[in-house]
C-alpha cells in the first residue's frame, strides 16, 4: 500500500472539489471533506478494477435509457467496465458525484477537463450523477436502492462463479431507510459476502446533524444484529481504510464504518455547522476567504 | 366453457423448464401465486427475498443487469404501490428486463381495499419504458409469457389465479386485440375478467339484433393496434369499453385518448370502478356493485342505442360460452 500516493490523491480531490465549488458559487464540499481518504483509498489500493488504457473524456449526453437507446455508455466504463473477477464500484448517495469525478481525474480514469462538463446542459457529467455519469453504475439519487442492485448483482455474480466483489458506498443518514436494511437482511440470508459496504459515517445530512434528524443509535449493532461483519475505522486513516477490508467475513456481508469529519482538510467549513450538506457562499468577501485558503493549499 | 385450475403455477414449470435465465422472486405469497410449483421444480432458480417489496424490486434489477431475468410474483398492490419508485428507479428507467407479474386484480379478491388492485394499469402505463399486459383467461395466462420474455426491457403482467375459465384458443398476440364479434352499432371493447361477463350480454344482445363489434384486450401499453382504432370507427352508435380497474389511467382512457387523437368522434362510456375504492366482498356482488356486470352492460347498450332488449337476468344466467378461436373464427360464438 502506498499511502503517500492515497494521501495525495485524496488532498487533491479536497482541491479540484474545492476549486469547483469556488467557481460554480456552490457544490457539495463537505462530502470531499469527508469521503477523499476512503475514495482514494478503495480505487488505489482497496478495490481490484480494470485499468483503463487512457483516461475517457465525457461526451455529450446519449439520452436516457429506452428500447431504442441502449447502447450508451455508462458509467461504469470510467471503472474499467463488467470484466468477470474484478470488483465494482457503486455510488449510492449520487449527489456525491463530484467527488468521484475528480477521483476519476485524479486516479487517471478522467480526462482532466471532465469538471469542465459538470452541470452542463447536453453533458452527462450531471450534477446528481445517473447511470450514464462518469463512475456511476446505476441510478442512485434515490436512496436506499442502489444496496439493493448491487446486492442482487452480487448474488447473480456468484451464481456465475465471478469471484469480484461488489462495493457499495453509502452515507450515514442511508440507515434511516427501512430498504437499506432489507437489502442487508436479505444479503445475510444469501450469504453475500462478495458484498462490502463503506458507508460515510459523517454524522451529517441534509437538515442537519443526524442525531437531530434521526438518531439511529449503534449503527454497528444494528449491522451485527442483522448478520453484517462490521469494522469501524477513522475515515482518515489510510491504512486502517485499507486493512479493514482484511477483515474475516465468510458468508457474510463487510459493512467499513468510516468516522469521519465534514469539514476534514477545511477548517473554514466549520464555521457552517450544523449545516454542511451544501456549501453556498453567502457573500463575495467569504468566497474571497475560500479563494485564499485555495490558494494557501495549492489551488488545482 | 371449460374451467382450470392453477393454471399460471403449471404452466410456469413446463414454459420455463428450457429458459435457464428465468429466475423467480417471491415476497412470502409463493404459493399465494402459484409459484409454489416452479419453486419445487427449479430450487436453484426460486429466491424468497421475505415481506420486503422495495428492496426485491431492486434486487432484481440487480440480477438482471447480469444477464438474469426475474419474474417478481406478488400481489400486484405490492408492486406498484409498496414500491413504485423502485419499479421507476431500479427497473423502468434502465429499461432492463424485470417482468412483475401482479396478481389480485381488482374485483378477483375479497381482501379488500389492502389488496385489490384498481389503479395498477394507470400508474404503470405512465411509467416510460414499461409495458403492460392483462391476462383474462387459461389461455392468455399460458401465452402471456412468451410475449412478455421477447420484450427486452421492463414488462408489468396483470395476472390470474386459481379457477379460470378457457375463452380463447389461439395464443396471446402482443399488441393486438381478439375480435369476439364483428358488427357495427356498438364496439365494445374489454379487458381482465371483464371479457368473460361482457360475453354473456353480447350472445344475448346479438339474437336481440344489435350488431356488436367485441374486441379483448390484452395489451394496454403500448396502446397503438390500428385494429382496436378501425373498430372504434365503424360504431354507429358509441364505444363501450368494460374493465376491472379504474376509469381513470386504464383501458377506458386509453380509448378516450386514441378517439380524441385521431379525431374518431365517438361518444365513449367507460364502464369500471368509477373513482372509488373497493371493499372486501365477493367478485359476483362487487361487479354487480360498480357496475362491470352484464346487466349493467346491457343498460348501457340499451341506453346508447334508445332500444329496450327485455334481456332478463335469469337469461343471463343460462349463457353458455364456448372457447373461441380469435382470429381464425371471428364470428365463433
Amino acid at each position: 500500500m502506498n499511502i503517500q500516493r492515497i494521501q495525495h490523491v485524496a488532498d487533491n480531490i479536497r482541491k479540484r472539489v474545492l476549486t469547483h465549488v469556488i467557481s460554480q458559487n456552490g457544490g457539495y464540499m463537505s462530502q470531499a471533506c469527508s469521503s477523499a481518504e476512503t475514495f482514494s483509498a478503495l480505487y488505489l489500493h482497496i478495490m481490484s478494477m480494470p485499468e483503463l488504457d487512457t483516461p475517457l473524456k465525457p461526451g455529450l449526453f446519449q439520452g436516457v435509457p429506452s428500447a431504442d437507446n441502449m447502447s450508451y455508455k455508462t458509467g461504469a466504463e470510467y471503472n474499467g467496465g463488467h470484466v468477470e473477477g474484478f470488483d465494482r464500484f457503486y455510488l449510492s448517495p449520487a449527489h456525491y458525484a463530484l467527488v468521484v469525478y475528480a477521483l476519476l481525474i485524479e486516479t487517471g480514469r478522467m480526462t482532466a477537463d471532465g469538471l469542465d462538463y459538470f452541470n452542463r446542459d447536453g453533458y452527462s457529467v450531471e450534477m446528481i450523477g445517473a447511470e450514464h455519469s462518469p463512475g456511476m453504475e446505476v441510478t442512485a439519487g434515490s436512496l436506499g436502492q442502489c444496496i439493493s442492485r448491487a446486492a442482487g448483482s452480487a448474488l447473480a455474480r456468484k451464481m456465475k462463479n465471478d469471484n469480484g466483489n461488489n462495493f457499495v458506498y453509502l452515507s450515514d443518514g442511508e440507515f434511516q431507510i427501512g430498504q437499506t436494511w432489507e437489502a442487508i437482511q436479505a444479503a445475510s440470508h444469501y450469504k453475500l459476502d462478495n458484498l462490502i459496504i463503506f458507508a460515510d459515517m459523517n454524522g451529517q445530512q441534509c437538515d442537519g446533524p443526524v442525531g437531530n434528524v434521526m438518531e439511529m443509535g449503534s449503527v454497528a449493532d444494528r449491522l451485527r444484529s442483522f448478520g453484517a461483519e462490521v469494522v469501524t475505522v477513522d475515515g482518515h486513516d489510510i491504512e486502517a481504510l485499507c486493512k479493514s477490508v482484511e477483515t474475516p467475513h465468510e458468508n457474510k456481508v463487510l459493512a467499513v464504518l468510516c468516522k469521519t469529519d465534514p469539514c476534514r482538510g477545511l477548517e473554514i467549513l466549520r464555521r457552517n455547522a450544523p449545516k454542511l450538506h451544501y456549501l453556498r457562499f453567502k457573500s463575495d468577501s467569504e468566497k474571497a476567504e475560500y479563494t485564499q485558503i485555495l490558494n494557501e493549499l495549492g489551488g488545482k | 366453457m371449460e374451467i382450470f385450475s392453477k393454471v399460471h403455477g403449471h404452466n410456469l414449470v413446463k414454459w420455463a423448464a428450457d429458459k435457464k435465465e428465468v429466475i423467480v422472486l417471491s415476497a412470502d405469497l409463493t404459493s399465494s401465486c402459484e409459484a409454489d410449483l416452479f419453486r419445487d421444480a427449479y430450487p436453484d432458480r426460486f429466491f424468497s427475498l421475505g415481506i420486503a417489496e422495495q428492496n426485491m424490486l431492486s434486487w432484481a434489477a440487480g440480477m438482471a443487469g447480469e444477464g438474469f431475468v426475474p419474474y417478481i410474483h406478488t400481489f400486484a398492490v405490492f408492486i406498484y404501490r409498496r414500491a413504485y419508485d423502485q419499479v421507476a428507479m431500479s427497473a423502468a428507467y434502465s429499461n432492463i428486463p424485470v417482468k412483475m407479474i401482479g396478481f389480485l386484480p381488482g374485483v378477483t379478491t375479497p381482501g379488500g381495499a389492502s389488496h385489490q388492485a384498481i389503479e395498477d394499469i394507470s400508474l404503470m402505463r405512465s411509467l416510460p419504458n414499461m409495458t403492460v399486459l392483462e391476462t383474462g383467461d387459461a389461455t392468455d395466462v399460458e401465452t402471456v409469457l412468451d410475449a412478455a420474455h421477447k420484450i427486452n426491457g421492463p414488462v408489468y403482467i396483470r395476472m390470474l389465479r386459481g379457477e379460470i375459465p378457457r375463452l380463447f384458443k389461439d395464443p396471446l398476440v402482443f399488441n393486438r386485440s381478439r375480435v369476439l364479434s364483428n358488427g357495427t352499432d356498438i364496439t365494445l371493447l374489454t379487458s381482465g375478467i371483464c371479457t368473460e361477463e361482457a360475453m354473456r350480454a353480447t350472445k344475448l344482445m346479438k339474437e336481440k339484433g344489435v350488431s356488436v363489434c367485441h374486441h379483448h384486450i390484452s395489451t394496454l401499453k403500448p396502446f397503438t393496434d390500428p385494429q382496436v382504432e378501425n373498430a372504434i370507427s365503424q360504431a354507429k352508435f358509441g364505444v363501450i369499453t368494460m374493465e376491472n380497474h379504474s376509469v381513470i389511467g386504464g383501458l377506458g382512457t386509453c380509448v378516450a385518448e386514441i378517439i380524441a387523437s385521431k379525431g374518431l368522434n365517438k361518444k365513449l362510456v367507460k364502464l369500471g370502478i368509477q373513482d372509488r375504492f373497493l371493499h372486501g366482498a365477493s367478485r359476483r356482488y362487487l361487479m354487480k356493485e360498480h357496475g362491470i356486470d352484464a346487466v349493467t352492460l346491457i343498460k348501457t347498450v340499451e341506453k346508447i342505442i334508445g332500444k329496450e332488449l327485455n334481456i332478463s337476468e335469469s337469461e343471463l344466467g343460462t349463457v353458455r360460452i364456448e372457447a373461441v378461436h380469435s382470429e381464425s373464427k371471428a364470428e365463433a360464438l
